[in-house]
């Protein structure tokens, strides 16, 4: 009987089990790339970007090639036919005979849930609007667990814009899974984590503890994750200038933290992070973007069931 | 007194919270026009003080759920020949499909003629708080 289609909307979509295997098949990929040069040949994934990005739409593409397949697609919506008026479900319908695997981004929240319906191949959400993006936990998961051996039993620590980032969501959520119970939220009051959410974490037993400044938890985390702070998010300038500082990570405020913590970022990063933090043993934040190839190499195999999930 | 006659055959949707009738009303005569309907406002009752009453004559199937997201103690009466030959309660539904739009403007249910709303119910304390299939934002639902 015909297997239905798996598609990555969301983290939920993957069992706790089924993580830690791409965890670990991704390390290995990272381990070993040679190994896996061939899995894709022939294989096409449309990559449909219907709003910029830069690191995710092209970890997909280096993804797909490092395992031999092609991609085709677009960066940006106004190259595509949504210019000319055309619908989401027609873009997926085509785009779904032209290739095996489509990966989207979209403004719209649940665009790609939506999309989902007018396709038999695999869709990956690479992040629709300020909801889900799932494949940028699995990236922070693979990264903590290289750096720090395990997903669970770690004192993490969010930073920044915790309201509008869609990263810190999906990985808070996902961490809770993994059995971590206790998180330590730093944000300003005007972006912490949206009510929903904390709600849906505190029902599930965690404890979330809020606190104004880095300062307070710096020497207490094992995993530091940082978020960009837009400008825009604030009401009005003088709370941005007033606030944006207390959540900026400079060597000095780094010095009191443990000396096996590392520090994440999603990236881009703007001002965030000082950049002579770059040179601290701790900062991994570029090694995590690297990480992330390897991670979407993994989803890529399990969606397409090749390589080290190929049937029978 | 006011007396309106009782309706041979239809539908009487009682036990309307007072004032809301009129909003049900509206609600109901855009879903499907009706060949006699009757409103009846703040109505004697000795469970609720004032409460309405629609009749709608003709009808004998309505949208429980609907009515269900208005008011949970919505009683319907389905009158066949004069007598009443069915009394249903209106129930707080679990999963609502098209009836009311999605709250947030970023949700793709409020800009692609292709995506109907869907939801969950999430909370129902006092008033009932539904989470988008799409977004998962909350959205709670007033008439």
């Amino acid at each position: 009987m015909k297997q239905p289609v798996r598609h990555l909307i969301e983290p939920e979509d993957l069992s706790i089990d089924e993580i830690v295997s791409l965890v670990e098949e991704g390390l290995k990929m990272y381990e070993n790339p040679k190994d896996y040069l061939q899995v894709c040949q022939g294989k096409i994934m449309a990559s449909l970007f219907f709003e910029p990005s830069t690191r995710t739409k092209l970890s997909f593409d280096s993804a797909m090639m490092r395992l031999g397949g092609n991609v085709l697609g677009f960066s940006d919506a106004s190259t595509s036919s949504t210019a000319k008026g055309e619908s989401l479900a027609d873009t997926i319908k085509v785009c779904g005979y032209y290739s095996d695997l489509i990966v989207m981004r979209h403004p719209k929240e649940g665009a790609p849930k939506l999309a989902t319906r007018f396709t038999d191949k695999p869709i990956i959400n690479g992040g629709d609007g300020g909801h889900q993006h799932p494949t940028q936990t699995l990236t922070d998961l693979i990264t903590i667990k290289r750096f720090k051996g395990t997903l669970e039993g770690h004192k993490i620590a969010f930073c920044g814009d915790l309201k509008f980032g869609r990263t810190v969501h999906s990985l808070i959520r996902t961490l809770a899974r993994f059995g971590n119970k206790e998180f330590y939220l730093v944000s300003p009051e005007e972006l912490s984590l949206p009510a929903t959410l904390k709600r849906f974490l505190e029902k599930s037993g965690v404890k979330l503890i809020e606190v104004r400044t880095l300062e307070e938890v710096i020497d207490d985390v094992d995993v530091l994750y940082m978020t960009r702070i837009q400008k825009e998010r604030f009401f009005n300038e003088e709370d941005y200038i007033r606030l944006k500082n207390a959540f900026i990570l400079t060597r000095e405020k780094l010095a009191p933290a443990k000396t096996d913590m590392i520090v994440l970022h999603p990236l881009p990063r703007v001002n965030e992070i000082a950049y002579d933090v770059d040179d601290d043993p701790r900062a991994k934040y570029f090694e995590q973007s690297e990480m992330g190839v390897y991670v979407r190499m993994a989803l890529i195999c399990k969606l397409l069931e090749v390589g080290p999930y190929a049937r029978g | 007194m006011l007396e309106v006659r009782g309706i041979q055959n239809g539908i009487v949707i009682d036990h309307i919270k007072a004032g809301n009738g009129i909003k049900l009303f509206n609600k109901l005569m855009t879903v499907k026009s009706y060949e006699a309907s009757v409103l009846l406002m703040y109505v004697e009752s000795k469970a609720m003080g004032k409460k309405d009453i629609i009749k709608l004559e003709n009808v004998f199937e309505i949208d429980l759920n609907l009515l269900g997201l208005i008011d949970k103690n919505i009683t319907v009466s389905v009158i066949k020949d004069g007598k009443v030959i069915e009394k249903k309660t209106a129930q707080i539904p679990m999963v609502v499909e098209g009836l009311f739009a999605c709250h947030n403007p970023r949700c793709i249910t409020n800009s692609d003629h292709y995506a109907t709303t869907s939801f969950k119910l999430y909370e129902s304390n006092g008033s009932a708080e539904y989470i988008c299939d799409y977004c998962e934002e909350i959205t709670k639902y007033k008439l």
